[in-house]
């Protein structure tokens, strides 16, 4: 996943009403809307979107994990399967609501006041859908909601895998909260890895 | 024992066993489609005027309601006894069809429509989404509430403070949290935090059990989530949940009852600021207030929807103290982003609101000359004829002008001198308390009207917050009240009845005085009355008492006067 030309400026966050969490950022709390790194960009959602078998494939007992901390959300984009669960933790030491707003299936908002793990699934797929908390605005993340697990997200450096295709071709998006979506073709054969590459750029 | 809270118009339990009946005979229930018609021809028309054709909450009166009227194609429903996210049960939507939403346009039809077509219209809302065909929803269990305690209260009041409901809903309740100026619902609607001291504006009810259900199962569409999930992790119990409600419902100072005259009460002294002790003490009046609709700009969508009035006067000097709740001292920079969601969402039938804030603002008017009898100037700031006395007060600059008026926004300042009117006004915990005193008789009483004490003078109101950008015609208005200024007790107040009495006891001897002492006068009154009646119809008993009564003393005889209709009724 790369990015051409100059990424645009994250905008800072005020965050004085909430001092302990103001406490975590040394150079103060950035919203990153825009993550690049060397070139490289990160929060884009990858997943096959046709030529996959038909399912039902088998569901991860293995729970989809989002982290509120120093009142952002970590990870900022990630994918979770229908039925999978959702597991919502606040590591923040005071109160956070986390409001799905789905508009395939039904949402939810619940109450975190301190550190507690909450879990929730998701009944239809859905990309993407947005969640957020009402007590600061500021806190955006996006589930890719799948009934298939071939889906991944970019890593800081980028980078992403999606592994087990089976052999043949395959259409792959990517997507990103503001710089939109992107559309490849892959062969894999079998046994063989191939190397898509999404290029994202302030021109493009 | 956990039991299930319903509604009250039936209990939970038989709906439940109904519920299970009808699973149990139908396992897929489907609406006839007599039962669409039926429902489709209540909803067009009743309902279209601001649902909207397809239930999008798009009707023709949406764009000057906040919040909207509830878009149906999503199945989002804020009034639930089912978890946060789930559909809402018949009888829930059936609750906010018959009883309305309190704080909103949504009335209640459980007057207005036959429970068949109520029926009807809740099975055609429901076709608007897909998410109803699934199998039906839930309640949620709802643990019995704890006895309502002083204790318990202050442990709701602490469970507050621990589960951060402040950060929306502020220290004292007044919706003026940090979060506050951020907050739009699901649909992009600007939404502020609800005002816990107004529970007439609670969109679920005002009873302890409705604020615990909203609490407990959340209002969906908006930002209040659910607790449901800090009960199971075992945060707090379910009971200091309970807590909480019962704390939130003591914050209400009661259902306001508007009276037309606001009683001025007299003191030795007029307090000098509007945070005394003597205010608290002082009888409160709630005026509400309601949108300018009548002038250009109009104003569908008023931040200041009702103020409380307290009144006092010294037989020297009127003090007003006025109080209302408003989430910001306007204009705040944390309120920008506030202000630019409301321009995008209100109407600009009347131009466009432009989102800069100004400061709020509070008007004050009495008739210019209340010599005119009961003729009031024209309510929104009297007009040519009939100008109005008015007080304007700003909150940036902190600033009071005295002046007379001749419509909206017509005014010229100086009615008399100015610095005959003294204010002083405190923001704290979302709230605004003005105090305005002036002397009761104006320096130059020529410009500016005379209070007299004893008689009622007409006043009225007008609000506006800045941070909703309020000005002196886009805002809230109330109609015309009095306020009557308690004159002192004159010492007559407590002779009269004593000589009243005293007359009439005198009067009364002497007339018997004189009774006595005519001739003939004894048998005077029996035979009359039965010469009235005719002598068949006078019993014999009333013949015998008369004949008694003729050998005794005539004050005896004036007994007989008072069953004079009664005695032709008794049996012949």
């Amino acid at each position: 996943m790369t990015f051409d030309g100059t990424p645009p400026a994250n905008p800072a966050i005020d965050m004085t009403e909430e001092p302990e969490c103001v406490a975590k950022y040394a150079d103060g709390p950035v919203d990153p809307v825009v993550v690049v790194n060397d070139g490289m960009l990160a929060n884009v959602f990858i997943r096959v979107t046709a030529g996959l078998p038909a399912g039902p494939y088998p569901i991860p007992s293995q729970p989809a994990t989002i982290d509120q901390n120093g009142c952002l959300y970590t990870p900022r984009v990630l994918g979770v399967m229908v039925g999978q669960p959702f597991e919502i933790t606040n590591s923040d030491p005071l109160l956070h609501n986390i409001k799905a707003v789905p508009s395939e299936s039904r949402g939810f908002n619940i109450s975190q006041p301190r550190a507690m793990t909450t879990t929730r699934t998701f009944k239809t797929p859905e990309v993407m859908v947005p969640l957020e908390c009402n007590v600061h605005g500021w806190m955006n993340a996006y589930v890719g909601v799948t009934d298939h697990p071939y889906f991944a997200t970019s890593a800081e450096d980028g980078s992403f895998a999606i592994t087990g295709l089976p052999a043949g071709t395959y259409t792959i998006e990517a997507w990103h909260e503001t710089l939109g979506k992107r559309m490849m073709e892959a062969e894999v054969v079998e046994g063989g890895t191939v190397s898509v590459t999404f290029v994202y750029g302030s021109t493009t | 024992m956990s039991r299930v809270v319903g509604w009250k118009e039936g209990t939970m339990e038989t709906g439940l066993i109904a519920l299970v009946m009808v699973l149990a005979i139908i396992p897929s229930f489907h609406l006839s489609a007599q039962d669409i018609e039926r429902g489709k021809a209540v909803y067009e028309k009743w309902c279209t005027g601001c649902h909207g054709d397809t239930g999008a909450g798009d009707g023709d009166a949406a764009a000057y309601m906040l919040p909207r009227p509830r878009d149906f194609r999503r199945a989002v429903y804020q009034i639930r006894t089912t978890a946060s996210g789930e559909l809402p049960t018949d009888d829930d939507i059936r609750h906010v069809v018959d009883q309305g939403m309190p704080g909103t346009a949504m009335t209640g039809w459980k007057s207005r429509l036959t429970s068949g077509d109520r029926d009807a219209v809740i099975a055609y809302i429901k076709s608007f989404s897909r998410f109803f065909d699934g199998a039906p929803p839930q309640s949620v269990d709802f643990p019995s509430a704890p006895r309502i305690s002083d204790d318990g209260i202050a442990e709701g009041a602490r469970i507050y403070g621990e589960l951060e409901c402040f950060k929306c809903h502020g220290d004292r309740g007044r919706g003026d949290g940090t979060s506050a100026p951020t907050m739009s619902d699901d649909w992009d609607f600007p939404i502020r935090p609800t005002d816990l001291t107004r529970p007439w504006t609670f969109n679920g009810g005002a009873e302890v059990e409705d604020i615990y259900r909203a609490i407990r199962t959340g209002l969906d569409g908006t930002p209040m989530p659910s607790f449901s999930d800090v009960i199971d992790a075992e945060i707090i119990t379910d009971e200091q949940l309970w807590r909480v409600a019962q704390y939130v419902h003591s914050l209400a100072p009661g259902r306001p009852r508007v009276r037309e005259v606001i009683r001025a009460g007299r003191t030795a002294r007029v307090p000098d600021d509007p945070t005394d002790s003597a205010w608290v003490e002082a009888e409160a009046f709630y005026v509400p207030l309601v949108g300018q609709i009548i002038v250009s700009p109009r104003w569908f969508t008023p931040a200041v929807d009702g103020i409380w009035v307290r009144a006092l006067h010294d037989g020297e000097r009127l003090a007003l103290h006025i109080a209302w709740s408003d989430p910001s001292a306007s204009p705040d920079p944390l309120w920008q982003e506030w202000i630019e969601l409301l321009a995008t969402t209100v109407t600009d039938a009347d131009g466009a609101l432009e989102p800069v804030q100004g400061p709020d603002r509070f008007t004050i008017q009495f008739p210019a000359r209340l010599s005119d009898g009961m003729a009031r100037p024209y309510f929104l700031g009297g007009d040519r004829r009939r100008p109005a006395y008015t007080w304007r007060w700003r909150s940036s600059p902190d600033q009071l002008e005295v002046g007379t008026s001749t419509g909206l926004g017509q005014f010229v300042a100086g009615a008399g001198a100015a610095s005959d009117v003294a204010h002083q006004a405190v923001f704290a915990d979302g709230q605004w308390q003005l105090q305005v005193t002036r002397t009761l008789i104006p320096r130059d009483t020529s410009a500016a009207p005379t209070f007299a004490e004893g008689v009622a003078i007409p006043i009225a109101f007008r609000a506006a917050d800045g941070s909703s950008g309020e000005t002196h015609v886009r805002g809230s208005v109330s109609a015309w009240y009095a306020i009557y200024l308690d004159a002192p007790i004159s010492a007559t107040v407590f002779v009269m009845p004593v000589v009243a009495t005293l007359v009439t006891a005198g009067f009364g001897l002497l007339v018997v005085w004189r009774a006595q002492r005519r001739e003939g006068t004894r048998r005077f009154l029996p035979e009359a009355t039965c010469d009235i009646f005719s002598s068949s119809r006078c019993s014999d008993s009333w013949h015998a008492a008369a004949a008694k009564l003729a050998h005794r003393p005539a004050t005896r005889m004036l007994v007989p006067l008072s069953s004079r209709s009664a005695a032709p009724r008794s049996p012949a």
